[in-house]
């Protein structure tokens, strides 16, 4: 018998494999080769965590005892998949274009993005998920035990729970690594998903090698193995009928509700089109896993002594018949089918717990939300650790109160019905425009509370919550509210008893409450667009725009998004808009985009009320309303047709005002031109004159002072030079008939050489990180430095802060190189930050004197390189970007 | 908001595709009414049915089911319900 130590060495590399896959595939999607990533195979493979433990082990211990009966666990999910057209395709497209980050999401965002909704749904999956991580964990102590079992050795229980806490804490710390790497929930947990699907593999062949090995080692082929099953105690088909329909019916509601099948299957999803494979491949792939369990139970039957567990044996059967090589396999295989049911489990838990409990509970308590100071992404990022770490601990706390025992196994089913009362409010919320909050919170409300009476609580057993009493006569003798003999429904099986009740109630109370309740406008605009998710290419508007401010909403996005994501975004909109930088203005088009882009990150009720709290009112407004009435649609096709085309002439107007102020702006700076140019040129001639008249005038000059008075003449002429030259080179530059001297070199050489030429003494600290700056570039080196040269030199001059500071950071995006140097003092006023780059501009009456031709040149020879300079609005201080080409980037690769 | 009208007839061919979305979407209801067949074969007390019949005709229907599915599939029914469904951008994987 394999001895424990190469157990843990097996475990433990295999542990490192997983690591590996996890942390490669990470690698690979970050240098956006992720094409091979998300192929419809690894979809597919990802919907296997289905298949947890209690699959692995238990079905083999399901059917030992109840024969068939294991298989509508699988048959339900199988025909939800294969009728994908119905009801999963609209999941995953409102999943996608809502941004929905879980089911909790998904619920509180139909019904008007309620918060509270999102609560209840929250809470009620905890506690459904909770004794489902336990019994994960059960399970891995269990196999681990069998091994142990060697002759004179008896694991202690003490040792089982240190074996549990080991695992609940490398699960924790896996799952915080790879599941919480991105703050975006719909940006793929690539890792996570990776390292699922190798998992899926690996259960997938243990299982099968398992069952070839009994059908062919020890049940002597096919024929004999059937023969030796129609000749055992599982001879017969004797399922009881309302069992066989109603678990299939169960497992099909579970594997739409349960949280972490919805990660999986909507969150997770890359492309609509792998749904269509995953509706047969995945069928197949659970038609495989219980293809051999029968064969395995009835040689399991026949081989162990009487009283084994039979649980236990896809591991006994292998080791009791010598093949430790085939257990070792077996043994990963449910190790496997464990581990990836609490990764995705916590990260999904999380999600919520995070997006709908401490993040609102966080925001109320920092009062005013959004214009709360500093980055909000590491508050939700360690939410989310925390809540992770916090879920897989509850698991084993439930394990270590609960002892492990067979109570512990009963309770998937349980868990199953749990998630299950999710069912009519998910899918009334999709396909009936008519479900309302108010219904939604009767159906949920009703339906856990008799779960909890009728299944949750009896499942601990009598006399441990309930006592035998109450579960014999009813509370205070009350016979028609038996947990097992609801108004008097005797006979049946409590199963099937409970969630005939549980569903009924949860389904009729929520369609009556909903029909006599009225939705606010919010529900009804959310109804709408998640009911007619296929027919609405755009959504209709949620926000009256125009009070809020776009630099505020930029802070605010930025907290949030990070600020490269922000800018981007910000920037995009502002192109599409016709507006050059990087503040857009906040149409309600904007506002929604913004407030989904949001959403990914922490959950639609939580961005809806932070956009809010800029925007001010949050109305519903009557032509919103209009959309949302089907009767009046041709009127509102009217009304947006107008809408638009007012907005547009709002927008094309303000384009006209910008480009008129700029127009008037320039000519006066052209008067101005004239004589700002004479005032400069006569200045120093001014002094030349005078000064070459003394020389010449008077006598008796001492040769100290005509050295003094030549070198005065001698520098006015330097100026002069130096400001035509200034002129010419903008004169050339403006012309095009500059010749560049294209090399290549890094983005540090260039910003090295500008940092020793542009600063002069100390006072000005430079804030670098030269392993961003590690970025190979060709262009014209000596241009570039001369316009790094130019804004150090600029923000020496200009930037007003006590201690200045100059940070120059670099990031690489899509193949574009951005230079951003950010001061932190006062900044460029905004009315002035559209004109700074003309000629002869010059910030306020600043005592440092210029011509003003700096910038002017700089974004002339940044035009001529292919690149930018623009100002970067909303960064603390005076920012100005410069962007170099995709080329000169690429080709350096 | 009511759906854009379309054409009144499809020519025959695009008919002929839009009946096996039909047949895509009526698949898993036949699926669900032959796995409840078992519901005939009596419970413990008076089966006759031999198990290895029973699992001969549950994954039978299985197997049957996964391939009409794999079958069904490589028509893209999606697109034939919803025309703005998004393409699979993948290569090789265009039509015709």
């Amino acid at each position: 018998m394999a001895s424990l130590n190469v157990l843990i060495a097996v475990c433990l590399s295999y542990v490192a494999v997983l690591f590996t896959v996890a942390f490669m595939a990470e690698r690979v999607a970050m240098r956006g080769q992720a094409h091979w990533l998300r192929s419809p195979l690894v979809y597919t493979l990802s919907l296997s965590i289905y298949c947890t433990a209690w699959t692995f082990y238990g079905a083999v211990g399901y059917a030992a005892r109840s024969g068939l009966e294991y298989l509508t666990i699988y048959i339900g999910p199988s025909l939800v998949m294969i009728g994908w057209l119905w009801l999963v395709r609209k999941m995953v497209r409102i999943g996608r274009s809502q941004r929905i980050t879980s089911i909790a999401d998904l619920i509180s965002s139909r019904y008007g993005k309620s918060n509270a909704l999102g609560v209840c749904v929250t809470l009620l999956a905890v506690i459904g998920t909770t004794p489902y991580i336990a019994l994960q964990l059960q399970s891995v102590v269990e196999s681990f035990s069998i091994f142990a079992a060697e002759p004179g050795f008896r694991p202690r229980p003490e040792e089982n729970v240190s074996t549990a806490l080991w695992v609940a804490a490398g699960l924790a710390f896996f799952t915080v690594l790879f599941g919480t790497r991105n703050l975006d929930v719909n940006e793929r947990h690539h890792g996570v998903v990776m390292a699922i699907a190798v998992e899926a593999v690996v259960k997938l062949i243990a299982l099968l090698a398992v069952g070839i090995f009994v059908v062919w080692g020890v049940g002597g082929g096919l024929a004999a193995t059937m023969e030796r099953i129609d000749a055992s105690s599982l001879g017969y088909w004797h399922t009881d009928g309302s069992r066989w329909g109603g678990l299939i019916f169960l497992s099909a509601a579970a594997f739409l509700c349960l949280p972490r099948m919805f990660q999986v299957l909507v969150v997770e999803n890359d492309m609509e089109a792998h749904l269509r494979t995953a509706s047969w491949a995945f069928p197949a792939y659970l038609m495989l896993m219980s293809l051999f369990v029968v064969p395995i139970a009835v040689v399991g039957l026949d081989l162990m002594p009487a009283g084994s567990n039979p649980d236990l044996f896809v591991l006994t059967v292998p080791l009791s018949q010598g093949r430790d090589g085939l257990a070792m396999l077996s043994f990963l295989g449910g190790f496997s089918s464990a581990t990836s049911m609490v990764i995705v489990a916590s990260i999904a838990l999380s999600t919520m717990v995070s997006n709908h409990i401490v993040m609102p509970i966080w925001l109320r308590l920092t009062g005013d939300g959004a214009s709360i100071s500093g980055d909000v992404r590491h508050v939700v990022m360690l939410a989310r650790r925390v809540s992770i770490v916090g879920v897989v601990l509850l698991g084993y706390v439930y394990y270590r109160i609960s002892g492990g025992g067979t109570a512990l196994a009963a309770i998937g089913l349980i868990s199953f019905s749990g998630v299950a009362q999710f069912l009519p409010v998910l899918v009334g919320g999709i396909l009936w425009r008519g479900a309302t909050r108010i219904g939604a919170f009767a159906g949920l409300g009703v339906g856990a509370v008799m779960w909890f009476w009728c299944l949750f609580l009896p499942s601990f057993g009598a006399d441990v919550i309930l006592s035998a009493g109450v579960l014999a006569e009813g509370p205070f003798g009350v016979s028609w509210l038996r947990p097992h003999g609801l108004f008097g429904l005797d006979g049946v099986d409590p199963l099937v008893h409970g969630v005939f009740w549980s569903m009924l109630f949860n389904a009729g109370a929520f369609f009556v409450v909903s029909i006599f309740t009225f939705p606010s406008p919010m529900e009804r605009l959310q109804g709408a667009q998640f009911v007619n998710v296929f027919n609405h290419s755009r959504a209709p508007q949620g926000w009256q725009g125009g009070r809020a401010q776009a630099e505020d909403l930029m802070i605010m996005a930025q907290r949030i998004l990070g600020p490269s994501d922000a800018q981007a975004l910000f920037h995009d909109e502002a192109r599409r808009q016709g507006l050059a930088g990087y503040l857009p203005d906040p149409t309600a088009d904007f506002l929604q985009r913004l407030e989904r882009e949001l959403a990914g990150s922490v959950g639609a009720a939580t961005a809806h009320a932070m956009v809010g709290q800029i925007v001010g009112g949050t109305g519903v407004s009557v032509q919103e309303l209009m959309a949302v009435a089907d009767e009046s649609a041709q009127m509102m096709e009217y009304s947006s047709q107008l809408e638009a085309k007012s907005e547009e002439l709002t927008r094309t107007a303000r384009q006209l005002r910008e480009v008129n102020e700029k127009l008037t702006q320039i000519s006066v700076q052209k008067d101005a031109f004239l004589s700002q140019i004479s005032h400069e040129l006569r200045t120093p001639m001014t002094s030349v004159r005078a000064f070459s008249e003394i020389l010449r005038d008077t006598d008796g000059l001492t040769p100290e002072e005509r050295g003094r008075y030549a070198s005065i003449i001698h520098d006015e002429a330097i100026r002069l030079t130096r400001l035509l030259d200034d002129l010419l080179d903008l004169s050339v530059l403006e012309n095009g008939q500059v010749s560049l001297n294209f090399r290549r070199g890094t983005l540090e050489e260039a910003l090295s050489h500008a940092v020793s030429a542009g600063r002069q003494g100390d006072r000005l600290a430079i804030r670098r990180d030269r392993g961003d700056e590690l970025v190979e570039i060709e262009t014209d080196m000596d241009r570039l430095s001369q316009v790094f040269i130019n804004l150090i030199a600029n923000a020496q001059k200009y930037c007003d802060a006590e201690a200045p500071v100059l940070r120059i950071v670099v990031r690489r995006r899509d193949g574009t190189v951005s230079v951003d140097f950010i001061d932190n003092g006062s900044g460029v006023e905004q009315d002035m930050q559209g004109l700074i780059f003309e000629k002869f501009s010059r910030v306020g009456h600043h005592k440092a004197g210029g011509a003003g031709l700096g910038l002017a040149i700089c974004r002339e020879i940044m035009a001529r390189l292919g690149g930018t300079i623009t100002y970067l609005p909303g960064q603390g201080g005076a920012a100005f970007r410069v962007t170099l080409p995709d080329r000169s980037a690429m080709a350096a690769q | 908001m009511p759906d854009a009208p379309g054409p009144l007839f499809y020519e025959r061919r695009t008919y002929r595709r839009r009946r096996l979305a039909d047949l895509s979407r009526l698949l898993p209801v036949a699926g669900l009414i032959l796995m409840l067949v078992p519901l005939f074969w009596g419970d413990s007390s008076g089966s006759t049915v031999p198990m290895s019949l029973a699992i001969l005709y549950i994954f039978g229907l299985w197997f049957a089911l996964v391939i009409a599915g794999a079958l069904l599939s490589l028509n893209r029914p999606e697109e034939l319900i919803d025309p703005q469904a998004p393409r699979s951008p993948l290569p090789g994987e265009e039509r015709r």
